[in-house]
Protein backbone atom coordinates (compact mmCIF):
# COMPACT_ATOMS: atom_id res chain seq x y z
CA UNK A 1 0.00 0.00 0.00
CA UNK A 2 3.05 2.14 0.70
CA UNK A 3 4.75 1.61 -2.36
CA UNK A 4 1.00 1.97 -4.13
CA UNK A 5 0.92 5.53 -2.54
CA UNK A 6 4.51 6.59 -3.74
CA UNK A 7 4.06 5.40 -7.22
CA UNK A 8 0.55 7.15 -7.44
CA UNK A 9 2.34 10.30 -6.31
CA UNK A 10 5.45 9.75 -8.86
CA UNK A 11 2.71 9.29 -11.65
CA UNK A 12 0.59 11.82 -11.14
CA UNK A 13 3.35 14.26 -11.08
CA UNK A 14 4.52 12.61 -14.49
CA UNK A 15 0.98 13.32 -15.93
CA UNK A 16 1.13 16.96 -14.89
CA UNK A 17 4.32 17.39 -16.57
CA UNK A 18 2.84 16.16 -19.80
CA UNK A 19 1.21 19.41 -21.18
CA UNK A 20 0.22 18.67 -24.47
CA UNK A 21 -2.14 15.68 -22.41
CA UNK A 22 -3.45 17.33 -19.99
CA UNK A 23 -4.69 20.42 -22.52
CA UNK A 24 -6.35 18.22 -24.64
CA UNK A 25 -8.02 16.48 -21.12
CA UNK A 26 -8.92 19.44 -19.65
CA UNK A 27 -8.44 22.31 -21.39
CA UNK A 28 -9.92 21.65 -25.16
CA UNK A 29 -13.01 21.21 -23.93
CA UNK A 30 -13.25 24.28 -21.84
CA UNK A 31 -11.74 26.22 -24.72
CA UNK A 32 -14.64 24.62 -27.15
CA UNK A 33 -17.10 25.62 -24.76
CA UNK A 34 -16.24 29.06 -24.35
CA UNK A 35 -15.66 29.20 -28.22
CA UNK A 36 -19.28 28.57 -28.88
CA UNK A 37 -20.51 30.04 -25.59
CA UNK A 38 -19.08 33.37 -27.54
CA UNK A 39 -21.80 32.43 -30.38
CA UNK A 40 -24.56 34.40 -29.65
CA UNK A 41 -26.67 32.44 -32.03
CA UNK A 42 -25.13 29.10 -29.94
CA UNK A 43 -27.19 30.34 -26.46
CA UNK A 44 -30.74 31.04 -28.24
CA UNK A 45 -33.20 28.35 -27.74
CA UNK A 46 -33.58 26.48 -30.78
CA UNK A 47 -36.81 23.95 -31.62
CA UNK A 48 -34.19 21.59 -33.57
CA UNK A 49 -32.50 21.04 -29.58
CA UNK A 50 -36.67 20.73 -27.98
CA UNK A 51 -35.87 24.83 -27.18
CA UNK A 52 -32.62 23.59 -25.58
CA UNK A 53 -29.56 26.13 -26.36
CA UNK A 54 -26.80 24.48 -28.55
CA UNK A 55 -24.77 24.66 -25.64
CA UNK A 56 -26.82 22.64 -23.58
CA UNK A 57 -26.70 20.41 -26.62
CA UNK A 58 -23.23 20.22 -27.00
CA UNK A 59 -21.94 20.07 -23.89
CA UNK A 60 -21.85 15.96 -23.61
CA UNK A 61 -19.70 16.01 -26.83
CA UNK A 62 -16.99 18.20 -24.98
CA UNK A 63 -17.46 15.26 -22.13
CA UNK A 64 -16.20 12.90 -24.54
CA UNK A 65 -13.38 14.49 -25.76
CA UNK A 66 -11.67 14.01 -22.49
CA UNK A 67 -13.49 10.70 -21.90
CA UNK A 68 -11.91 9.29 -25.63
CA UNK A 69 -8.50 11.30 -25.29
CA UNK A 70 -8.14 9.81 -21.21
CA UNK A 71 -9.49 6.29 -21.60
CA UNK A 72 -8.52 5.20 -25.27
CA UNK A 73 -5.62 7.75 -26.25
CA UNK A 74 -3.57 8.47 -23.26
CA UNK A 75 -4.16 5.22 -21.08
CA UNK A 76 -3.20 2.38 -23.71
CA UNK A 77 -0.02 4.83 -25.11
CA UNK A 78 1.07 5.26 -21.63
CA UNK A 79 0.68 1.54 -20.89
CA UNK A 80 2.00 0.09 -23.86
CA UNK A 81 5.16 2.38 -23.81
CA UNK A 82 6.10 1.61 -20.39
CA UNK A 83 5.93 -2.11 -21.02
CA UNK A 84 7.76 -1.50 -23.96
CA UNK A 85 10.50 0.69 -22.39
CA UNK A 86 10.62 -2.36 -19.72
CA UNK A 87 9.17 0.35 -17.09
CA UNK A 88 6.88 -2.51 -15.71
CA UNK A 89 9.86 -5.50 -15.48
CA UNK A 90 11.62 -3.64 -13.88
CA UNK A 91 9.70 -2.94 -11.43
CA UNK A 92 8.60 -6.45 -11.08
CA UNK A 93 12.37 -7.54 -10.07
CA UNK A 94 11.49 -4.95 -6.69
CA UNK A 95 9.15 -5.37 -3.76
CA UNK A 96 6.42 -3.07 -5.76
CA UNK A 97 4.47 -4.96 -7.94
CA UNK A 98 3.28 -3.79 -11.44
CA UNK A 99 0.04 -3.81 -10.82
CA UNK A 100 0.67 -1.21 -8.77
CA UNK A 101 2.13 1.62 -11.59
CA UNK A 102 -1.88 0.28 -13.74
CA UNK A 103 -3.62 1.13 -10.94
CA UNK A 104 -2.14 4.32 -10.25
CA UNK A 105 -2.69 5.27 -14.01
CA UNK A 106 -6.39 3.85 -13.66
CA UNK A 107 -6.53 6.56 -10.67
CA UNK A 108 -5.02 9.53 -12.50
CA UNK A 109 -6.83 8.93 -15.75
CA UNK A 110 -10.03 8.87 -13.73
CA UNK A 111 -9.01 12.12 -11.25
CA UNK A 112 -7.73 14.08 -14.62
CA UNK A 113 -11.69 13.01 -16.42
CA UNK A 114 -13.52 14.35 -13.09
CA UNK A 115 -11.54 17.31 -12.83
CA UNK A 116 -12.35 18.30 -16.54
CA UNK A 117 -16.02 16.88 -15.72
CA UNK A 118 -16.58 19.36 -12.91
CA UNK A 119 -14.68 21.86 -14.50
CA UNK A 120 -17.21 21.65 -17.80
CA UNK A 121 -20.34 21.50 -16.00
CA UNK A 122 -18.96 24.29 -13.61
CA UNK A 123 -17.91 27.07 -16.35
CA UNK A 124 -21.26 25.95 -18.38
CA UNK A 125 -22.96 26.30 -15.43
CA UNK A 126 -21.40 29.90 -14.35
CA UNK A 127 -20.61 31.55 -17.73
CA UNK A 128 -23.09 29.91 -19.97
CA UNK A 129 -26.37 29.67 -18.09
CA UNK A 130 -26.52 25.56 -18.86
CA UNK A 131 -27.98 23.79 -15.45
CA UNK A 132 -26.55 21.54 -13.91
CA UNK A 133 -27.77 18.05 -14.63
CA UNK A 134 -31.15 17.99 -14.26
CA UNK A 135 -31.35 14.08 -12.96
CA UNK A 136 -27.97 13.74 -11.23
CA UNK A 137 -27.75 10.34 -9.95
CA UNK A 138 -28.87 9.27 -13.87
CA UNK A 139 -25.92 11.50 -14.89
CA UNK A 140 -23.84 10.28 -12.54
CA UNK A 141 -24.28 6.92 -13.29
CA UNK A 142 -24.55 7.43 -17.07
CA UNK A 143 -21.16 9.00 -16.55
CA UNK A 144 -19.16 5.92 -14.34
CA UNK A 145 -20.34 3.59 -16.42
CA UNK A 146 -19.43 5.21 -20.02
CA UNK A 147 -16.22 6.01 -18.27
CA UNK A 148 -15.66 2.45 -17.24
CA UNK A 149 -16.75 1.23 -20.80
CA UNK A 150 -14.16 3.86 -22.49
CA UNK A 151 -11.23 3.06 -19.54
CA UNK A 152 -11.91 -0.91 -20.52
CA UNK A 153 -11.33 -0.47 -23.90
CA UNK A 154 -7.94 1.60 -23.50
CA UNK A 155 -6.61 -1.11 -21.28
CA UNK A 156 -7.76 -4.06 -23.92
CA UNK A 157 -5.57 -2.15 -26.50
CA UNK A 158 -2.68 -2.11 -24.35
CA UNK A 159 -3.39 -5.88 -23.28
CA UNK A 160 -3.03 -6.74 -27.08
CA UNK A 161 -0.77 -3.93 -28.41
CA UNK A 162 2.72 -5.38 -28.30
CA UNK A 163 4.77 -2.18 -28.79
CA UNK A 164 3.88 1.43 -28.36
CA UNK A 165 3.61 1.89 -32.00
CA UNK A 166 0.66 -0.78 -32.14
CA UNK A 167 -1.17 0.66 -28.94
CA UNK A 168 -1.28 4.06 -31.09
CA UNK A 169 -2.18 1.98 -34.39
CA UNK A 170 -5.13 0.76 -32.81
CA UNK A 171 -6.22 3.55 -30.30
CA UNK A 172 -6.15 6.59 -32.63
CA UNK A 173 -8.68 4.67 -34.67
CA UNK A 174 -11.04 3.75 -31.59
CA UNK A 175 -10.13 7.74 -30.15
CA UNK A 176 -11.59 9.07 -33.99
CA UNK A 177 -14.64 6.96 -33.73
CA UNK A 178 -15.57 7.63 -30.11
CA UNK A 179 -15.33 11.16 -31.00
CA UNK A 180 -17.19 10.81 -33.99
CA UNK A 181 -20.12 8.80 -32.68
CA UNK A 182 -19.72 11.61 -29.73
CA UNK A 183 -20.53 13.98 -31.42
CA UNK A 184 -17.56 15.88 -31.37
CA UNK A 185 -16.48 16.95 -35.13
CA UNK A 186 -20.08 17.00 -36.75
CA UNK A 187 -22.92 17.55 -34.10
CA UNK A 188 -25.09 14.92 -33.95
CA UNK A 189 -28.30 16.17 -35.36
CA UNK A 190 -26.92 16.66 -38.65
CA UNK A 191 -25.87 13.17 -38.79
CA UNK A 192 -28.54 10.57 -40.33
CA UNK A 193 -30.43 8.28 -38.04
CA UNK A 194 -28.52 5.38 -38.42
CA UNK A 195 -25.04 6.85 -37.40
CA UNK A 196 -26.96 8.98 -34.70
CA UNK A 197 -28.47 5.40 -32.88
CA UNK A 198 -25.09 3.57 -33.21
CA UNK A 199 -23.82 6.60 -31.54
CA UNK A 200 -26.22 5.58 -28.77
CA UNK A 201 -24.33 2.55 -28.24
CA UNK A 202 -20.88 3.85 -28.54
CA UNK A 203 -18.92 4.46 -25.60
CA UNK A 204 -19.36 6.90 -23.41
CA UNK A 205 -22.93 7.03 -24.59
CA UNK A 206 -23.05 10.42 -25.29
CA UNK A 207 -27.25 10.63 -25.57
CA UNK A 208 -27.40 8.73 -21.82
CA UNK A 209 -25.50 11.53 -20.89
CA UNK A 210 -27.49 14.25 -22.39
CA UNK A 211 -30.51 12.47 -20.99
CA UNK A 212 -29.73 12.54 -18.13
CA UNK A 213 -28.24 16.21 -18.04
CA UNK A 214 -31.23 17.93 -20.11
CA UNK A 215 -34.56 15.57 -19.83
CA UNK A 216 -34.53 13.05 -17.13
CA UNK A 217 -33.27 9.79 -16.62
CA UNK A 218 -30.99 7.77 -18.97
CA UNK A 219 -32.58 5.01 -20.89
CA UNK A 220 -31.76 1.71 -19.12
CA UNK A 221 -30.62 -0.20 -22.15
CA UNK A 222 -28.19 2.58 -22.94
CA UNK A 223 -27.02 2.36 -19.39
CA UNK A 224 -26.80 -1.47 -19.72
CA UNK A 225 -24.80 -1.60 -22.67
CA UNK A 226 -22.13 0.62 -21.71
CA UNK A 227 -21.99 -1.85 -18.32
CA UNK A 228 -22.05 -5.06 -20.97
CA UNK A 229 -18.70 -3.11 -22.72
CA UNK A 230 -17.54 -2.06 -19.65
CA UNK A 231 -17.18 -6.20 -17.94
CA UNK A 232 -16.15 -7.69 -21.36
CA UNK A 233 -13.24 -5.24 -21.86
CA UNK A 234 -12.18 -5.48 -18.65
CA UNK A 235 -12.24 -8.98 -18.52
CA UNK A 236 -10.30 -9.40 -21.86
CA UNK A 237 -7.80 -6.86 -21.03
CA UNK A 238 -6.99 -8.62 -17.48
CA UNK A 239 -6.97 -11.84 -19.80
CA UNK A 240 -4.72 -10.79 -22.30
CA UNK A 241 -2.35 -8.27 -20.39
CA UNK A 242 1.61 -9.37 -20.22
CA UNK A 243 3.43 -7.52 -18.24
CA UNK A 244 6.40 -7.34 -20.78
CA UNK B 1 28.28 -21.55 1.73
CA UNK B 2 27.19 -20.20 -1.81
CA UNK B 3 24.99 -17.34 -1.77
CA UNK B 4 23.13 -18.31 -4.72
CA UNK B 5 22.99 -22.28 -6.04
CA UNK B 6 22.19 -22.92 -9.46
CA UNK B 7 21.05 -27.01 -10.48
CA UNK B 8 20.68 -28.46 -13.42
CA UNK B 9 18.21 -25.80 -14.61
CA UNK B 10 16.01 -26.34 -17.47
CA UNK B 11 13.77 -23.50 -19.35
CA UNK B 12 12.33 -23.68 -22.58
CA UNK B 13 9.82 -21.34 -24.44
CA UNK B 14 7.47 -23.78 -26.39
CA UNK B 15 9.80 -25.96 -28.69
CA UNK B 16 12.65 -23.07 -27.94
CA UNK B 17 15.28 -25.08 -25.48
CA UNK B 18 16.67 -21.25 -23.90
CA UNK B 19 18.31 -23.34 -20.79
CA UNK B 20 19.41 -27.11 -21.27
CA UNK B 21 21.62 -27.49 -18.37
CA UNK B 22 22.72 -25.34 -16.34
CA UNK B 23 24.69 -25.53 -13.17
CA UNK B 24 26.93 -23.24 -11.14
CA UNK B 25 27.39 -21.80 -7.44
CA UNK B 26 28.03 -18.06 -6.69
CA UNK B 27 30.36 -17.25 -3.42
CA UNK B 28 29.75 -14.41 -0.99
CA UNK B 29 31.46 -11.13 -1.83
CA UNK B 30 32.64 -12.17 -5.44
CA UNK B 31 32.17 -11.19 -9.16
CA UNK B 32 30.62 -13.93 -10.67
CA UNK B 33 30.36 -13.48 -14.34
CA UNK B 34 28.13 -15.03 -17.02
CA UNK B 35 29.79 -15.04 -20.36
CA UNK B 36 27.92 -16.47 -23.71
CA UNK B 37 27.33 -15.64 -27.11
CA UNK B 38 24.20 -14.17 -27.90
CA UNK B 39 21.06 -16.56 -27.12
CA UNK B 40 23.46 -19.35 -25.13
CA UNK B 41 20.62 -18.40 -22.01
CA UNK B 42 22.22 -15.96 -20.16
CA UNK B 43 19.72 -13.83 -19.55
CA UNK B 44 17.38 -16.32 -18.99
CA UNK B 45 19.34 -17.92 -16.85
CA UNK B 46 19.67 -14.62 -14.36
CA UNK B 47 15.98 -14.36 -14.52
CA UNK B 48 15.21 -17.57 -13.22
CA UNK B 49 17.92 -16.68 -10.52
CA UNK B 50 16.00 -13.37 -9.74
CA UNK B 51 12.61 -15.02 -10.07
CA UNK B 52 11.43 -13.27 -12.97
CA UNK B 53 10.74 -16.47 -14.48
CA UNK B 54 9.86 -19.41 -13.03
CA UNK B 55 12.33 -22.83 -14.36
CA UNK B 56 10.76 -26.15 -16.04
CA UNK B 57 13.07 -28.38 -14.32
CA UNK B 58 16.17 -27.95 -12.02
CA UNK B 59 16.43 -26.18 -8.53
CA UNK B 60 17.85 -22.63 -7.88
CA UNK B 61 18.29 -21.43 -4.46
CA UNK B 62 19.22 -17.84 -3.56
CA UNK B 63 20.37 -17.28 -0.04
CA UNK B 64 18.90 -20.55 1.24
CA UNK B 65 15.15 -19.10 -0.30
CA UNK B 66 13.30 -20.45 -3.10
CA UNK B 67 12.95 -17.54 -6.03
CA UNK B 68 9.32 -18.35 -6.69
CA UNK B 69 7.82 -19.35 -3.20
CA UNK B 70 9.95 -16.81 -0.86
CA UNK B 71 9.83 -14.06 -3.84
CA UNK B 72 8.71 -11.23 -1.94
CA UNK B 73 11.70 -11.92 0.70
CA UNK B 74 13.89 -12.04 -1.59
CA UNK B 75 13.00 -8.93 -3.86
CA UNK B 76 14.35 -7.39 -0.70
CA UNK B 77 17.51 -9.10 -0.74
CA UNK B 78 18.14 -8.96 -4.46
CA UNK B 79 18.69 -5.55 -6.65
CA UNK B 80 18.49 -6.65 -10.46
CA UNK B 81 19.81 -4.49 -13.12
CA UNK B 82 17.90 -5.71 -16.22
CA UNK B 83 18.85 -5.32 -19.95
CA UNK B 84 17.24 -2.56 -21.78
CA UNK B 85 15.26 -1.56 -19.05
CA UNK B 86 14.39 2.23 -19.06
CA UNK B 87 12.55 4.64 -16.83
CA UNK B 88 9.66 7.10 -17.83
CA UNK B 89 11.23 9.85 -20.19
CA UNK B 90 9.73 12.90 -17.42
CA UNK B 91 10.86 11.05 -14.29
CA UNK B 92 13.89 13.00 -12.73
CA UNK B 93 17.47 11.13 -11.16
CA UNK B 94 15.99 11.72 -7.38
CA UNK B 95 12.14 11.17 -7.76
CA UNK B 96 13.32 7.49 -9.63
CA UNK B 97 16.04 6.50 -6.93
CA UNK B 98 13.95 7.99 -3.49
CA UNK B 99 10.32 6.46 -5.68
CA UNK B 100 12.59 2.44 -5.61
CA UNK B 101 14.33 3.71 -1.63
CA UNK B 102 10.37 3.87 -0.65
CA UNK B 103 9.85 0.09 -1.59
CA UNK B 104 12.80 -1.70 0.46
CA UNK B 105 12.31 -2.31 4.19
CA UNK B 106 16.51 -0.61 4.58
CA UNK B 107 16.57 1.41 1.80
CA UNK B 108 20.21 3.17 0.87
CA UNK B 109 20.80 6.75 1.23
CA UNK B 110 19.58 8.10 -2.09
CA UNK B 111 21.28 11.58 -1.69
CA UNK B 112 24.48 8.90 -0.62
CA UNK B 113 23.69 7.01 -3.30
CA UNK B 114 23.63 9.63 -6.31
CA UNK B 115 26.97 11.19 -4.89
CA UNK B 116 28.23 7.66 -4.90
CA UNK B 117 27.61 7.28 -8.38
CA UNK B 118 28.63 10.49 -10.26
CA UNK B 119 24.46 11.75 -10.48
CA UNK B 120 24.94 14.39 -7.65
CA UNK B 121 24.51 17.24 -9.65
CA UNK B 122 21.98 15.35 -12.19
CA UNK B 123 19.15 15.07 -9.44
CA UNK B 124 16.81 17.16 -11.00
CA UNK B 125 17.71 16.47 -14.57
CA UNK B 126 14.86 14.19 -16.35
CA UNK B 127 15.44 10.71 -17.40
CA UNK B 128 15.76 11.60 -21.30
CA UNK B 129 18.42 14.07 -20.79
CA UNK B 130 20.88 11.86 -19.21
CA UNK B 131 23.77 10.73 -21.40
CA UNK B 132 23.96 6.63 -21.88
CA UNK B 133 26.50 6.61 -18.94
CA UNK B 134 23.97 8.28 -16.59
CA UNK B 135 21.26 6.52 -17.57
CA UNK B 136 23.83 3.56 -17.07
CA UNK B 137 24.58 4.55 -13.38
CA UNK B 138 20.61 5.40 -12.72
CA UNK B 139 20.00 1.51 -13.65
CA UNK B 140 22.80 1.07 -11.35
CA UNK B 141 22.26 2.69 -8.52
CA UNK B 142 18.79 1.64 -8.60
CA UNK B 143 19.63 -1.81 -8.34
CA UNK B 144 21.56 -0.56 -5.40
CA UNK B 145 19.02 1.44 -3.44
CA UNK B 146 17.39 -1.63 -1.93
CA UNK B 147 20.94 -2.01 0.06
CA UNK B 148 20.63 -5.83 -1.38
CA UNK B 149 23.32 -8.76 -0.85
CA UNK B 150 22.82 -9.65 -4.09
CA UNK B 151 23.02 -7.26 -7.37
CA UNK B 152 22.21 -9.09 -10.33
CA UNK B 153 23.68 -6.88 -13.92
CA UNK B 154 22.71 -8.01 -17.11
CA UNK B 155 24.73 -6.36 -20.00
CA UNK B 156 25.97 -3.53 -17.93
CA UNK B 157 28.20 -1.43 -20.16
CA UNK B 158 26.50 -2.46 -23.79
CA UNK B 159 26.07 1.13 -25.66
CA UNK B 160 28.60 2.98 -23.41
CA UNK B 161 31.75 4.54 -25.03
CA UNK B 162 34.91 3.49 -23.72
CA UNK B 163 35.34 6.11 -21.12
CA UNK B 164 32.10 5.33 -19.52
CA UNK B 165 32.59 1.84 -19.77
CA UNK B 166 35.49 1.94 -17.70
CA UNK B 167 34.00 4.02 -15.24
CA UNK B 168 31.14 2.06 -14.87
CA UNK B 169 33.69 -1.11 -14.52
CA UNK B 170 35.62 1.09 -11.31
CA UNK B 171 31.79 1.34 -9.58
CA UNK B 172 31.42 -2.09 -9.76
CA UNK B 173 34.81 -2.97 -7.88
CA UNK B 174 33.63 -0.63 -5.49
CA UNK B 175 30.67 -2.05 -4.77
CA UNK B 176 32.14 -5.62 -4.76
CA UNK B 177 34.12 -3.85 -2.21
CA UNK B 178 31.40 -2.57 0.30
CA UNK B 179 30.38 -7.06 0.11
CA UNK B 180 27.44 -7.24 -2.24
CA UNK B 181 28.15 -10.14 -4.27
CA UNK B 182 27.79 -9.47 -8.10
CA UNK B 183 26.41 -11.31 -10.77
CA UNK B 184 27.51 -10.22 -14.08
CA UNK B 185 25.73 -11.02 -17.78
CA UNK B 186 27.94 -9.85 -20.34
CA UNK B 187 29.77 -10.89 -23.69
CA UNK B 188 32.37 -8.49 -23.60
CA UNK B 189 35.34 -10.55 -22.61
CA UNK B 190 37.27 -7.38 -21.37
CA UNK B 191 35.27 -6.77 -18.73
CA UNK B 192 35.35 -10.07 -17.93
CA UNK B 193 38.82 -10.53 -17.64
CA UNK B 194 38.96 -7.15 -15.91
CA UNK B 195 35.60 -7.60 -13.25
CA UNK B 196 35.31 -11.13 -12.58
CA UNK B 197 36.88 -13.37 -10.20
CA UNK B 198 35.14 -16.22 -11.98
CA UNK B 199 33.16 -17.03 -14.89
CA UNK B 200 30.89 -19.37 -16.04
CA UNK B 201 31.05 -19.96 -20.08
CA UNK B 202 27.21 -20.58 -21.30
CA UNK B 203 26.55 -22.20 -24.88
CA UNK B 204 23.54 -23.22 -26.50
CA UNK B 205 21.94 -23.41 -22.82
CA UNK B 206 24.71 -25.40 -20.96
CA UNK B 207 27.63 -24.93 -18.93
CA UNK B 208 30.98 -25.34 -21.43
CA UNK B 209 33.39 -23.61 -18.68
CA UNK B 210 33.76 -22.33 -15.34
CA UNK B 211 36.45 -20.87 -14.15
CA UNK B 212 38.72 -17.73 -13.47
CA UNK B 213 39.26 -15.75 -16.14
CA UNK B 214 42.85 -16.80 -16.13
CA UNK B 215 42.01 -19.97 -15.49
CA UNK B 216 40.16 -20.89 -18.20
CA UNK B 217 42.80 -18.70 -20.77
CA UNK B 218 45.56 -21.10 -19.74
CA UNK B 219 43.76 -24.51 -19.47
CA UNK B 220 41.92 -23.89 -23.00
CA UNK B 221 44.00 -21.46 -24.71
CA UNK B 222 47.51 -22.34 -23.08
CA UNK B 223 49.53 -21.29 -26.26
CA UNK B 224 52.00 -18.11 -25.85
CA UNK B 225 53.93 -16.79 -29.06
CA UNK B 226 57.20 -15.10 -28.92
CA UNK B 227 57.99 -12.66 -31.55
CA UNK B 228 61.05 -10.96 -32.02
CA UNK B 229 64.08 -9.75 -35.36
CA UNK B 230 66.97 -11.79 -34.49
CA UNK B 231 70.53 -9.79 -34.75
CA UNK B 232 72.21 -12.76 -36.80
CA UNK B 233 70.62 -15.27 -38.58
CA UNK B 234 69.48 -18.32 -36.67
CA UNK B 235 68.44 -21.84 -37.55
CA UNK B 236 64.91 -22.93 -36.80
CA UNK B 237 65.94 -26.10 -35.76
CA UNK B 238 67.62 -24.31 -32.75
CA UNK B 239 64.45 -23.22 -31.54
CA UNK B 240 61.87 -25.95 -32.60
CA UNK B 241 64.15 -28.40 -31.02
CA UNK B 242 63.14 -26.74 -27.17
CA UNK B 243 60.20 -28.66 -25.37
CA UNK B 244 58.67 -25.84 -24.45
CA UNK B 245 58.11 -24.60 -28.55
CA UNK B 246 55.63 -25.99 -30.67
CA UNK B 247 55.83 -24.54 -33.65
CA UNK B 248 58.26 -21.30 -35.67
CA UNK B 249 57.43 -20.09 -38.57
CA UNK B 250 58.43 -16.45 -40.16
CA UNK B 251 56.53 -13.32 -41.28
CA UNK B 252 58.93 -10.62 -43.54
CA UNK B 253 62.61 -10.45 -40.90
CA UNK B 254 60.24 -11.26 -38.07
CA UNK B 255 60.69 -14.83 -36.03
CA UNK B 256 57.04 -16.04 -34.36
CA UNK B 257 57.62 -18.84 -32.19
CA UNK B 258 54.46 -21.03 -30.92
CA UNK B 259 54.88 -22.33 -27.44
CA UNK B 260 53.46 -23.11 -24.17
CA UNK B 261 54.64 -22.52 -20.45
CA UNK B 262 57.76 -20.74 -19.75
CA UNK B 263 58.53 -20.17 -23.71
CA UNK B 264 59.75 -16.76 -23.63
CA UNK B 265 62.69 -17.77 -21.05
CA UNK B 266 63.62 -20.61 -23.13
CA UNK B 267 63.66 -18.68 -25.96
CA UNK B 268 65.60 -15.90 -25.02
CA UNK B 269 68.10 -18.30 -23.36
CA UNK B 270 68.86 -20.11 -26.31
CA UNK B 271 69.27 -16.96 -28.08
CA UNK B 272 71.64 -15.34 -25.76
CA UNK B 273 73.85 -18.28 -25.50
CA UNK B 274 74.37 -18.11 -29.44
CA UNK B 275 74.99 -14.41 -29.10
CA UNK B 276 72.16 -13.18 -30.97
CA UNK B 277 70.15 -10.16 -29.82
CA UNK B 278 65.95 -10.84 -29.70
CA UNK B 279 65.17 -7.01 -31.31
CA UNK B 280 61.68 -5.75 -31.02
CA UNK B 281 60.64 -8.67 -28.50
CA UNK B 282 57.30 -9.15 -27.87
CA UNK B 283 55.01 -11.67 -25.86
CA UNK B 284 51.44 -11.88 -27.21
CA UNK B 285 49.82 -13.93 -24.72
CA UNK B 286 45.92 -15.80 -25.18
CA UNK B 287 43.44 -13.55 -24.05
CA UNK B 288 39.58 -14.44 -22.77
CA UNK B 289 38.51 -14.13 -26.06
CA UNK B 290 40.49 -16.42 -27.50
CA UNK B 291 39.42 -19.13 -24.82
CA UNK B 292 36.16 -18.01 -25.96
CA UNK B 293 36.25 -19.00 -29.18
CA UNK B 294 37.97 -22.62 -28.35
CA UNK B 295 35.11 -23.09 -25.96
CA UNK B 296 31.98 -21.64 -28.12
CA UNK B 297 33.15 -21.93 -31.72
CA UNK B 298 31.90 -18.34 -32.03
CA UNK B 299 33.73 -14.82 -32.16
CA UNK B 300 32.46 -12.77 -29.19
CA UNK B 301 29.54 -10.61 -30.45
CA UNK B 302 30.20 -6.76 -30.30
Amino acid sequence: MHAFGQILKIETRLYLRDRSTLFTIIGLPLLLLVVFGFIPAARQPDPLFDDRTFIEYFAPSLLVITLAMAGVNILPTVLATYRERGVLRRLATTPASPAALLAAQLVISLGAILVSAVLLIAVARLAFGVPLPRHPLGFALAFVLGTAALLALGLLVAAVARTTKAAQALAVPLFLVTMFFGGVYVPRFILPDLLVRIGDYTPPGVQALLDAWTVASPQPLHLAIMAVIAVLAGTAAAKLFRWE
Amino acid sequence: MPVIEVTSLHKRYGELVAVDDVSFAVEAGEIFGILGPNGAGKTTTVECVSGLRVPDGGGVSVLGLDPRRDAARLRQLVGVQLQESQLPDRLRVAEALELYASFYRDPADPAALMDKLGLGDKRNTAYKDLSGGQKQRLSIALALVGNPKIAVLDELTTGLDPQARRDTWGLIEQVRDSGVTIVLVTHFMEEAERLCDRVAVIDQGRVVALDSPAGLVSTVAPEQRVRFRPSAPVDDRLLADLPEVVSVHRTGGQVVVTGTGDVLHAVTSVLARNQIVAADLRLEQSTLDDAFVELTGHRPAD
